[in-house]
């Protein structure tokens, strides 16, 4: 293992309340083991999702961004989950812009009995941004 | 509504690049609604740059704040302080918002973060249409309510011309042809003989042919300005 291996990742996780929550919950529950990376941070809907905080959490560190949201087409709120999505892809186009690589943020989609769809999104995460590497915005913010 | 979009980032990190302190002036008004310049918009540019600068090794201090109005003196007063303290100063309004904050504080170099695009409406959300050109002296009487000006690409005043095929222009295939639309418009109003009479050129003089134009109310002006 190398050090870079051995940098703890940030990872802020976006779940809406009524599925990603909802399975990641379930996994805890279920005792399911997935990495400790994702910090959850529960939103309404994830037709919440904000532009500006997800850009503030990678500005201030974050190596990597997922938001979760039901099944398409199962939205408790019917479409905030596509809307999501299309946010997600103007972020992505945003990093691009700025000069961070567009694969530190994607959107997952599941119900709230997926609880291994869950810890899977979660390994596949943490496993991609294991392999970009820190965010390097990190260390300018983090001192 | 003036309809906007923002310049790509590069651009705007070009025009910024010698500066350390930049100061983002969002525009509470036109490009607001059409999710060009706001209080958001604002917020994602100063943060992208100040991400971008850092990434690049040359940090720079960028702050926001939105004006409700930034094609009005009285709204950029109380902004003096913020202007002052920016060596750059990036404007989030259209080609009016940039122009006022130049002309109102000589000392900032400001430029601008938008390309301001036409005069027009959202037709569905997210998608913004131009419907006049400010020509100076409107026809829409003649038209039905449809513009030719802005929305024909010849800007027939005779229309329609050969070109249009189906309803649609020929010169975009995404675009009806106005004088199609004007058409139907008059029919359905029992109105086409409207079209029976044959338009002379128009006089352009009332539009940008006519220079930088300008418009005096005498009866609005402040009675101290009017002392000879
Ligand atoms: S005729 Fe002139 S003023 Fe009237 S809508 Fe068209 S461009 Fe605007
Ligand atoms: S097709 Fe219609 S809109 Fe297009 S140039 Fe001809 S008259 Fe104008």
């Amino acid at each position: 293992m190398s050090a870079a291996d051995q940098v703890p990742l940030q990872i802020v996780a976006y779940c809406c309340h009524y599925c990603a929550y909802a399975a990641a919950d379930l996994a805890g529950v279920l005792r399911l083991r997935y990495p400790g990376e994702p910090k959850i941070v529960e939103l309404p809907c994830t037709g919440r999702l904000d532009v500006l905080e997800v850009l503030h959490a990678f500005e201030h560190g974050a190596d990597g961004v997922m938001v979760a949201g039901c099944l398409e087409g199962d939205c408790h709120f019917q479409v905030g989950n596509l809307n999501a999505r299309r946010r997600v892809a103007m972020v992505k186009d945003l990093l691009n812009q700025i000069g961070l690589e567009p694969e530190r943020i994607e959107m997952f989609n599941m119900s709230s009995a997926m609880a291994s769809q869950f810890a899977a999104a979660a390994e596949e995460m943490t496993a991609r941004v294991r392999t970009l590497g820190p965010n390097p915005l990190r260390e300018e913010s983090v001192s | 509504m003036i309809v906007a979009e923002q310049k790509p980032l590069d651009e705007i990190r070009d025009l910024i690049a010698d500066a350390g302190k930049v100061l983002v002036v969002g525009c509470g008004t036109c490009v607001t609604v059409c999710f060009a310049g706001g209080e958001k918009e604002a917020g994602i540019l100063a943060t992208s740059l100040r991400m971008a600068s850092k990434l690049n090794g040359n940090a720079q201090d960028v702050t926001h704040l939105t004006v409700q109005r930034q094609c009005e003196w009285e709204y950029l007063d109380p902004i003096e302080e913020q202007i002052r303290q920016a060596e750059v100063v990036v404007s989030l309004g259209c080609g009016v918002g940039v122009q006022a904050l130049a002309e109102h504080f000589p000392q900032a170099w400001v430029v601008p973060g938008l390309n301001t695009s036409f005069m027009g409406l959202p037709t569905e959300q997210g998608v913004w249409e131009e419907r006049c050109a400010a020509c100076g002296s409107c026809i829409l009487g003649l038209t039905g309510g449809i513009c030719p000006i802005a929305r024909c690409a010849k800007q027939l005043l005779n229309g329609p011309c050969g070109g249009s095929q189906d309803g649609v222009c020929e010169v975009n295939a995404e675009t009806p042809c106005a004088w199609q639309l004007i058409y139907d418009r008059l029919k359905a109003h029992d109105r086409l003989d409207l079209l029976m009479e044959i338009q002379p050129p128009k006089d352009w003089s009332t539009s940008r042919d006519g220079g930088p134009r300008r418009i005096t109310r005498e009866d609005l002006r402040l009675v101290a300005e009017q002392v000879e």
